[in-house]
């Protein structure tokens, strides 16, 4: 298992390096200067301005710069936000959590969801049930969420009034009060990242069941006289699971978009929201934190599915 | 079909006898059988319909997209303003048709950019038997793993000025954004060409063609292409509608077009601090990516039934 994780992780490393290549070469190809707004002021004689443009390195060539950005944001300094007068990775690190915790209880929703109506669907495929899903499913996907964010706030916030459409992470409650309170106003943001990642991963789950439900190991466990149950349960949905897990690990990209989005609508302090705020500001180097840490996120969710499958596919070894 | 093997054995011969003499090309057989779907025919009517309410509309409905009328803010539907007036009186069904043209275009334009991409990339890869295959489905994996909505983001924040300066304020945003959604979402494109590639490269008719002499770009253009194409076509559709909810999304976070170009995604943005007292203003346009995007998502699953040969309709 140790050298299993550890062969992952070594695979995990050039994908970073890419993502940091790719990252760097769009903010070195930009245009605009950290001392443009120099250039126009009189007051900065044109010396002082190579003066510091040379004690920062910026005349360096760009492999060199790479390089030392490189080495900074290994070390963990990801510079200073220009907004917020805080270091970019304190500020990120207050509203990570957030995010995760959306994120994460999203996910678990959509596959609580897509699981049971995937594997029913398909154990009767063709069934009025399963064109309902079938439809439903492509009504959920085909709903962008700020779309149904937006319905769900005129539906439970403004016409019921059932939950509040702000999210505050400053909550003057204590004990269960403030579990009920969290609770209230998460429902919202997670309930419409977690529907529309549901519709998606219901299609997954029946296509992935239906692959195997007809293969003669099935058959097998059935001649056995085992209970449909614990055939579709234990025998069935195992081997399904196995390509949903990739399928949900592609979707990782699209999940964290689609969090950006509902951060917005429900002004959710993570760093989706962080981000559209330090693009408002032109806080540049939040700007760049906040993206690589979205493109680490992916790769780590991608390195949790390589390990789910392990578990799942017994024929993968950990050797 | 004559003299073929049948595709499968829930195929009824009988169907196949009567089909057999009546030669039929392959994008009539299509037509047939995707007519079948009829949830995508219906897809069909509805895109089609609005299609062309967003070209010929604004000549019927001529009323300016920016024309203010303070005595009339916020009005619901009604006679004079059919789908009602924004905060500042502005008629937002001209506004509606206006940016409709723009997300539809956005849309097709981007899906064009990411299947060129994709077939090239994808067609490369296939056909090298050396390591132009493995690296560059080693970059494919990597842009898929990007998440594409914050870098769309960055890029857009980062490149707007200078791409404002070059094609005027409309036209930059919009070769912008069609080159940045294209250009993150070709990997599907490329992986399915890819594989179609793999398996067409060994067949015997690809194999014929090149003991005739056939150039490796005559194999590939005009003998292994087009018969990878049916699968493309399907991935392709979709695209227009990943396109044009990535090109909302960004108008929506008032991240895409500026505040003078209604697209769908801006509307949204606009009405959304209005929710309470003018929930029309969001529901139009957000009723109308929703039906496009759904009616688009329908069409791809008619095209994959009617596509797929080996699916008897």
């Amino acid at each position: 298992m140790a050298t299993y994780l550890i062969r992952r992780l070594l695979i995990a490393i050039p994908s970073l390096l890419g993502i940091s290549v790719i990252l760097f070469t769009i903010l070195a190809l930009a245009p605009g200067d950290p001392f443009s707004e120099m250039a126009t002021n009189p007051n900065v004689p044109p010396e002082v301005r190579e003066a510091l443009r040379a004690s920062f390195g910026l005349n360096d060539p760009i492999m060199v710069r790479y390089v030392r950005w490189l080495g900074l944001m290994v070390q963990g300094d990801w510079g200073f936000s220009f907004a917020s007068r805080i270091n970019v990775d304190d500020l990120i690190l207050q509203r990570l959590p957030t995010t995760l915790f959306v994120v994460g209880s999203s996910q678990i929703l959509a596959l609580c969801v897509a699981l049971p109506v995937g594997i029913y669907a398909a154990t009767r495929p063709y069934s009025v049930f399963d064109q309902i899903a079938n439809t439903l499913a492509f009504v959920g996907f085909s709903l962008p969420t700020f779309f149904t964010g937006l319905l769900f706030i005129l539906i439970f916030s403004v016409s019921l009034d059932w939950f509040p459409f702000v999210y505050r992470s400053d909550i003057a409650a204590t004990g269960w009060r403030w579990y009920w309170e969290m609770f209230r106003q998460a429902i919202m943001p997670i309930t419409v990242l977690g529907l529309f990642q549901a519709a998606s991963y219901t299609r997954y789950v029946r296509s992935a069941v239906l692959d195997v439900i007809r293969l003669d190991y099935v058959t097998t466990a059935r001649a056995k006289g085992l209970g449909e149950r614990t055939v579709t349960l234990r025998h069935i949905t195992r081997n399904a699971l196995i390509p949903v897990v990739t399928l949900v690990a592609l979707q990782m990209p699209t999940v964290f978009g689609g969090a950006l989005v509902t951060e917005q609508i429900f002004r959710v302090p993570g760093i989706g929201s962080l981000l559209i705020d330090a693009i408002l500001a032109n806080d540049t180097p939040v700007i760049m934190a906040v993206t690589f840490v979205f493109s680490c996120l992916v790769v780590l969710f991608n390195l949790i599915a390589d390990l789910l499958y392990g578990w799942l596919d017994p024929r993968i070894s950990f050797g | 079909m004559a003299g073929s093997t049948l595709a499968s054995p829930s195929a009824d011969p009988a169907v196949a006898a009567i089909a057999a003499p009546v030669s039929v090309s392959p994008a009539r057989e299509t037509w047939r059988r995707f007519r079948r779907h009829r949830l995508a025919m219906a897809s069909l009517v509805i895109l089609t319909l609005l299609i062309v309410s967003v070209i010929v509309g604004p000549w019927l409905w001529p009323v300016a997209i920016n024309d203010i009328d303070f005595s009339a803010t916020l009005q619901g539907p009604s006679l004079a303003h059919p789908l009602g007036t924004d905060d500042l009186g502005q008629d937002i069904m001209a506004r509606m048709m206006y940016g409709g043209r723009i997300s539809l275009a956005v849309g097709l334009a981007a899906m064009v950019v990411a299947t060129f991409v994709g077939v090239l990339i994808g067609a490369l890869a296939g056909m090298s038997r050396k390591v132009a295959d493995p690296v560059l489905m080693w970059v494919t994996d990597l842009f898929l793993s990007l998440p594409q909505l914050p870098l769309l983001l960055l890029i857009i924040y980062l490149f707007r000025e200078q791409l404002k300066a070059l094609f005027g304020v409309e036209g930059g945003v919009f070769v912008l954004i069609v080159i940045v959604i294209g250009g993150l979402r070709w990997m599907p494109v490329a992986r399915l060409v890819r594989a179609q590639f793999l398996s067409l490269r060994e067949k015997e008719f690809v194999e014929a063609a090149r003991a005739q002499g056939a150039t490796k770009m005559r194999q590939m253009v005009r003998h292994i292409l087009p018969n990878a194409l049916g699968p493309v076509i399907v991935a392709s559709t979709i695209e227009v509608s990943t396109a044009i909810i990535a090109e909302s999304t960004l108008s929506f976070l008032g991240l895409g077009f500026p505040p003078d170009i209604p697209t769908w995604g801006r509307l949204l943005f606009d009405a959304k601090d209005q929710l309470d007292t003018a929930p029309h203003w969001a529901l139009f346009p957000g009723a109308a990516i929703f039906l496009t995007v759904l009616s688009i998502n329908f069409i791809g699953d008619g095209l994959r039934d009617a596509l797929d040969p080996r699916r008897v309709i």
